[in-house]
């Protein structure tokens, strides 16, 4: 069962199976995902977690911040473990052993876990059709094991194994698609949502929650440790990033019918996200300014193409 | 309801048939598998059985190893009866999740037709890929024929799932060499089997709402020490356990196992270690040995983890020269199961242990014929003879050009 959650106020105080005793960086983005999360749902869940900054920071023996049933296997497999239990689920429920109500099964994961090493694994289980979703907690860069590169990480950022030097931009390709590509499976539903819009998110949350069959979402995570910024302005990143279409808010219905749940009624120039970054703070300077431009171009060719997609209906 | 199925009182099955018929006796919850030669065929006979409707728990195929095994802790965390199927590379590529399911106590049934690991690549039968999980902290129990990988297939649950035990099991037999070889087997009949295997108790299930656990924490120096420990003690004590379950079952079907099992060792001066299809094979070779008036025994070992280190000294009390067998590369050492033999005499039996040899056969399903088992024999009963080895300590069996030793 899913929870319709109507003012702020009461979305902020649902969150008691997340406890608050976590390890997460003050301001990190993915505590408030997972509250989120939590609090969309009323009845049993099973959650699976990939290691990255969520698993270390919530659960270090004899301690846990989870009062629901959690498991972390690896980096990669979140999503397969998900998948396992689903099928006990199944299997237990056949044969009559399981007679409570169904539970929700969530992997999470943060970008590395998802774009890169277990990439394979999350495509694995959509193909199979697992009734659960899949969440991608997308910081664009390995946060938990010092700020490298992955494959969410966006052009010209600096990160620990692309560092801004005097001969490099920082990291020269661009970002992965990965929503398009999980939607490509043909999975009944596919999202991108940011924690600055709450009530997009908690819908969109509710709306994969409630689908039978297996979900993607990509959420928008901010880490100030990482894009280095004051840890007290986590929300401010996230609007800048929707308000700049550089993090698009859409949904994709059967792996075809695109929707975009919000358009801002100013756009900002890419330039004023980057500006507030310190990953970004070499870009400024007069030789690296093309990227800039580039990272505008990019930005513009898809808000184009999400368009023209929603218009089309395929 | 699945429905049972019909077995004569002997059934002409090769290894592979015979683990997929205990797999599917046992009610498995949930079996996740990728194919890889030679253990394909558990996967196909299991995904029959389900598609003809003599299996109501999930078959999941997923798209790697590495996936099989990560669905099966999933799986097993939430509390139910699980299972998989692997050789070699598709081993080599478990052996992360295969570390991270016995830290977390899943009595987890993993079936492995041994198999030589690439380059270059190779499907035939050696015992490399069993030596790369040795110390994943997973039982491992080790047979010869179809008879006893079906045998073995049936206790192992009952081993893993023991709540003294709680630790993950393997079932290895040879590729090719028993997973591919019909023999004659004798099953059990379905509900006799289950009832054997018994009902699954599940432990800290993921699916108790009331009671929300944690799985694959992360501990460190605090605590990490401290469950590498636990685990340890688990799989040393597990042994007799075992033994516990070889006595039932015998009284079940009158076929009763060791974890030692030796061929004329009463008064054997030299003997032939080996695991595997090759104690069968030492043992015609040890019968011809005896005509010759050489005091031949075998011994073979149905639990390489935990290893039987106590028992194997008693084995060989009376052997004057020992030849023991690895069917897997030495790769800049002495054979593994010479390490860990030459380890346990040493430990049990002091300097006053046989004389030792290492002999590299096999290796990606190399013959080991009859004519190379009685030249060890030869070799050994020179070995008694002198009181010392006659010959360098490792060989290597069978293998074309010059000959290779570095001991
Ligand atoms: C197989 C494997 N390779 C590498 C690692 C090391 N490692 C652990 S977490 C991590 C990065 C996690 O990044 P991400 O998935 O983006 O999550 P975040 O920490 O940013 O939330 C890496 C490289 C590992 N644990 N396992
Ligand atoms: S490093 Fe980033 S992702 Fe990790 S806990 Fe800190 S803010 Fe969150």
């Amino acid at each position: 069962m899913v929870k319709e959650v109507k003012t702020l106020k009461s979305f902020s105080q649902s969150a008691e199976k997340f406890e608050g005793s976590h390890l997460l960086c003050p301001g990190c983005g993915h505590g408030i995902i997972v509250r989120e999360v939590l609090n969309a749902v009323d009845g049993p869940i099973v959650l699976g977690n990939s290691t990255g900054c969520l698993e270390v920071c919530s659960a270090v023996y004899p301690h846990t911040s989870w009062d629901v049933p959690w498991i972390h296997i690896g980096f990669e497999n979140g999503s397969t473990a998900i998948s396992g239990a689903e099928s006990m689920y199944k299997a237990l429920e056949r044969k009559g052993k399981y007679k409570g109500q169904r539970p929700k099964f969530v992997a999470f994961g943060g970008d590395g876990a998802s774009y890169d090493i277990g990439f394979q694994f999350i495509s694995g289980c959509l193909e199979r059709g697992h009734d659960m979703t899949y969440i991608c907690l997308d910081n664009e860069n390995y946060a938990n094991t010092g700020g490298q590169r992955s494959g969410s990480t966006p052009m010209g950022a600096s990160t620990s194994t692309t560092p801004a030097g005097k001969v490099s931009f920082g990291k020269k390709e661009r970002k992965k698609d990965l929503p398009l590509i999980m939607a490509a499976h043909g999975i009944p539903y596919t999202a991108q949502i940011a924690p600055n819009k709450w009530k997009d998110m908690n819908k969109k949350i509710k709306t994969a929650l409630d689908t039978e069959g297996p979900c993607f979402i990509n959420a928008l995570s901010p880490c100030p440790t990482e894009w280095r910024y004051h840890s007290s302005l986590a929300i401010e990143m996230t609007d800048l990033a929707v308000d700049c279409l550089i993090f698009p808010l859409f949904e994709i219905f059967n792996g075809h019918e695109l929707k975009i749940t919000y358009r801002p009624r100013n756009v900002l120039p890419v330039r004023d996200y980057l500006g507030v970054q310190k990953r970004f703070a070499h870009l400024f300077k007069k030789e690296n300014e093309h990227i800039i431009e580039a990272l505008q171009k990019d930005v513009d060719a898809r808000w184009e193409y999400l368009q023209r997609r929603e218009e089309a209906k395929v | 309801m699945a429905s049972s199925y019909h077995l004569n009182g002997v059934e002409a099955w090769d290894g592979c048939t015979a683990s997929a018929h205990a797999l599917r006796q046992a009610q498995v919850d949930v079996v996740a598998a990728y194919p890889i030669t030679p253990s394909t065929p558990i996967i196909q006979n299991y995904g029959s059985f389900k598609d003809n409707g003599y299996i109501d728990g999930e078959f999941v195929l997923v798209e790697s190893e590495h996936a099989a095994m990560s669905a099966c802790v999933g799986a097993a965390a939430a509390g139910g009866r699980v299972s998989t199927a692997t050789s070699s590379q598709g081993f080599a590529l478990m052996v992360e999740v295969l570390y991270q399911a016995a830290g977390m106590r899943l009595p987890i049934v993993l079936n492995v037709a041994n198999r030589a690991l690439a380059s270059p690549l190779n499907i035939h039968c050696d015992h490399s890929d069993m030596y790369l999980g040795r110390d994943s902290g997973w039982i491992s129990l080790c047979t010869c024929n179809p008879q006893e990988v079906y045998d073995f297939t049936l206790m192992a649950f009952r081993l893993a799932e023991h709540m003294g035990v709680r630790v993950p099991v393997m079932v290895h037999q040879d590729g090719f060499l028993s997973s591919h070889t019909v023999q004659n087997v004798r099953p059990l009949a379905d509900h006799i089997a289950y009832k054997f295997v018994g009902d699954y108790v599940p432990v800290h299930p993921m699916f108790d709402f009331d009671k929300p656990v944690s799985y694959g924490a992360q501990a460190e120096e605090e605590w990490h020490f401290e469950h590498k420990a636990k685990l340890h003690h688990a799989i040393m004590e597990s042994s007799s356990v075992l033994e516990d379950i070889f006595n039932d079952f015998a009284k079940l079907t009158g076929r009763q196992y060791n974890i030692l099992e030796t061929f004329d060792m009463e008064d054997a001066e030299v003997a032939i270690f080996a695991l595997g299809t090759t104690w069968e094979s030492a043992i015609v070779a040890a019968k011809k040995a005896r005509e010759k008036g050489i005091k031949a025994g075998v011994v073979t070992t149905h639990l390489l983890r935990p290893f039987p280190f106590v028992a194997l000294g008693e084995v060989f009390k009376k052997a004057k020269a020992v030849a023991i067998m690895d069917k897997s590369s030495p790769s800049g050492a002495m054979g593994a199961l010479f390490n860990e033999i030459a380890a346990s005499l040493y430990q049990v039996q002091g300097s006053r242990h046989p004389v030792l040899s290492n002999y590299i056969y096999g290796l990606g399903g190399r013959d080991l014929t009859q004519a190379d088992l009685d030249h060890i024999f030869e070799e050994l009963s020179q070995d008694a003879q002198k009181g010392a080895l006659t010959h360098p300590t490792q060989q290597f069996i069978g293998l074309a050009g010059p000959k290779l030793s570095y001991f």
